[in-house]
């Protein structure tokens, strides 16, 4: 590879995954998973339960390990070398299913904690950060509670601006809304969406197919730790073109 | 129908109303409780002064008369010291294996919890084995382990284990060199509490300095530091003002230094190796108990696995961990009593022993003793309880 192609590359893509395969013991999770994700794309993935989404989104900031393939996040390989897993950290957020807000700390220092400890931000800097990006998520007022103290929605929107306060270029988000309340389900959804507004690159586990619409430039359907389909998102619910998707998209459609 | 203070209705009959009923059957239990008690100190009051035992606490004055094998911090004799000495001396030796015993208890729990949890194969299967085979051996038996079958068995004085010059093992005990103040020693003293207390700022400092400019100190580092460097400097400016009296083979016996005797040694390693595997126990559930998406949540923020388990995990594996380990703590002081099973001079051993026998003042001494536990253990506990509190976690 040329050095002005690696620059390119650089600039425009954020994610890739290269031939990657996964197994749990004998099981094999993740299979040939091929994906190029763009500076600024916004990625949903979806699949049934089991099919390998959060699997595969954990691999790329190295909550799980890849076994065989290539990761390359910013430009950065992922392997087993510790200060690299620890910089693509930095760069990747990740929010999750069920909030993992520290409940011993109140949400200004879920949000200082990190900017303090890793990026040795000062005290006052850092809470002037969190302060703002919990300001984006409409819950300044909340900063001195516990988590316990908030709903579900404030508690993933509080997980969100945790995730924001560390700059990250690239957010990975685990089936955000799968735990909450149907009621609360909206204003976390609008969080992102006004994320992906400002041109933040995005993967996201959902089953929320109005967001997908929406908002992103591609959708991807997994099935069996396979990527059976990737298409923009009115082609993919309009289309579909293999049998699984369309078995699967009839039954959320039917459900939602 | 009447309505009482609070506004509710009441029934026709104030016996088929359950507040009524719950504060008759209170009072009930009560007069019973109080006229049992009475009855039982007055029949105990006649019964004694019919065999004509004098009680009150006199004997407390009177001299002991007899010899006892450990005494610490203060001078014993068994002409001259009385029973009230006795006593003192037993709490002492107790609170002093019970102090250590909780010490060690503790650094060897931890260690061997978190080593239970070890993704190695065979260090998680050395802690596994520990715990299982101390947990389910009585401790009484595993204090006569110690004490008959380890340490008496140890060479006699003249055959000592030596490890270097001056430490040696022998079936009366350890023995290594101690360490005589003299002239000017104080300097050393203020040393050492002088880097205590500068350790005490600057981990202050270092956490003011942490909120303005965001830079990490290594506290400890220059905390440990300080606490060796301070007194080493202090010692070197007075001329070493200490003389070291090492241990040496007498015509019997050792001589000199400082020994261990192996009454409390057994007592300390028994007591503390069965209680370490209850505490291991306590720990591992405790840090299980943190949802694996904790560690998750702080990896992904690009936090590194030692701060991780300093902020993340340990503050909230703590709460689990600190009650169960207050009752381990209770459980350790308590269990020192078995100490009159090996002969070390324990409070009970002494006092509720060898005082009673001599005194007859059965009532008085177990009472005393009682009193002693009931005390240290709500020491505890109440020590413990203030520090829960401090890390409860706030919710709703």
């Amino acid at each position: 590879m040329s050095e002005a192609a690696m620059t390119q590359s650089d600039i425009d893509v954020a994610i890739q995954l290269i031939g990657m395969h996964k197994w749990y013991g004998e099981f094999h999770v993740l299979k040939d998973i091929n994906l190029t994700v763009e500076r600024g794309e916004k990625i949903v993935v979806c699949g049934p339960s089991g099919s390998g989404k959060s699997t595969m989104i954990r691999c790329i900031n190295r909550l799980e390990e890849h076994q065989q393939g290539q990761i390359i996040v910013d430009g950065i390989e992922l392997t087993n070398d510790v200060k690299k897993i620890d910089e693509i950290r930095r760069e990747v957020g990740m929010v999750f299913q069920h909030f993992n807000l520290f409940p011993h700390l109140t949400v200004l220092e879920n949000c200082t904690l990190a900017p303090i400890w890793v990026r040795k931000t000062p005290k006052a800097e850092a809470e002037e950060i969190a302060m703002k990006f919990l300001e984006r998520v409409k819950i300044p007022e909340q900063a001195l509670k516990y988590p316990g103290q908030l709903s579900g929605g404030q508690q993933q929107r509080v997980a969100i601006a945790r995730s924001l306060c560390m700059n990250p270029r690239i957010m990975l988000f685990d089936e955000p809304t799968s735990a909450l309340d149907p009621e609360m389900i909206s204003e976390v959804l609008d969080t992102m969406i006004s994320l992906a507004e400002e041109g933040m690159t995005m993967i996201c586990v959902t089953h929320e197919m109005g967001f997908a619409k929406t908002v992103a430039d591609r959708v991807i359907f997994m099935d069996e730790g396979e990527i059976i389909e990737q298409a923009p998102p009115t082609e993919f619910f309009e289309n579909p073109q293999s049998e699984r998707t369309q078995l699967f998209l009839s039954q959320i459609l039917h459900n939602g | 129908m009447t309505t009482d203070v609070q506004g509710s209705v009441t029934g026709d009959s104030i016996f088929r109303d359950p507040r009524y009923r719950a504060i008759f059957y209170q009072i009930l239990v009560i007069a019973l409780f109080v006229s049992f008690v009475w009855y039982v100190g007055h029949n105990t009051a006649i019964n004694l002064e019919k065999r004509g035992i004098a009680s009150g606490f006199n004997f407390l004055s009177q001299p002991a008369g007899f010899g006892i094998g450990i005494v610490l911090l203060m001078d014993y004799s068994s002409q001259t010291s009385t029973h009230l000495d006795v006593l003192i001396i037993g709490i002492i030796n107790t609170l002093a294996v019970s102090i250590s015993g909780i010490f060690l208890a503790t650094i060897i729990g931890f260690i061997f919890g978190v080593l239970r949890l070890s993704k190695n194969w065979v260090v998680n299967k050395i802690a596994a084995v520990y715990i299982e085979v101390i947990r389910n051996i009585p401790l009484l038996v595993q204090l006569m382990f110690w004490y008959f079958a380890v340490l008496s068995v140890l060479p006699l004085t003249k055959d000592s284990i030596q490890i270097g010059e001056n430490f040696l093992i022998n079936n009366r005990g350890v023995s290594f060199p101690a360490i005589i103040p003299s002239n000017g020693f104080w300097l050393i003293t203020v040393a050492f509490l002088v880097a205590i207390v500068a350790s005490i700022f600057i981990r202050k400092w270092a956490h003011k300095r942490q909120d303005l400019t965001g830079q990490v100190f290594p506290v400890l580092w220059a905390s440990i530091g300080l606490i060796i460097a301070l007194p080493v400097i202090a010692s070197l400016i007075m001329g070493n003002p200490f003389t070291v009296n090492y241990p040496e083979f007498g015509r019997f016996s050792i001589t000199g230094g400082w020994s261990l005797e192996p009454e409390f040694l057994a007592l300390l390693l028994g007591l503390s190796i069965y209680t370490g595997a209850f505490i291991a126990e306590i720990v591992r559930s405790g840090i299980n108990a943190v949802s694996h998406g904790q560690t998750e949540a702080a990896h992904s923020l690009g936090l590194r696995p030692g701060i991780t388990t300093r902020l993340v995990i340990l503050p909230q594996a703590l709460r689990v961990i600190v009650p169960p380990l207050t009752s381990q703590y209770l459980n350790l002081t308590k269990n020192s009593s078995l100490a009159t099973a090996i002969g070390y001079a324990d409070i009970t051993a002494l006092f509720a022993g060898t005082s009673l026998n001599q005194t007859g003042q059965a009532i008085e001494c177990i009472m005393i003793t009682m009193i002693f536990y009931l005390s240290i253990s709500l020491l505890i506990s109440m020590f413990m309880n203030w520090y829960n509190k401090r890390i409860a976690l706030v919710e709703r």
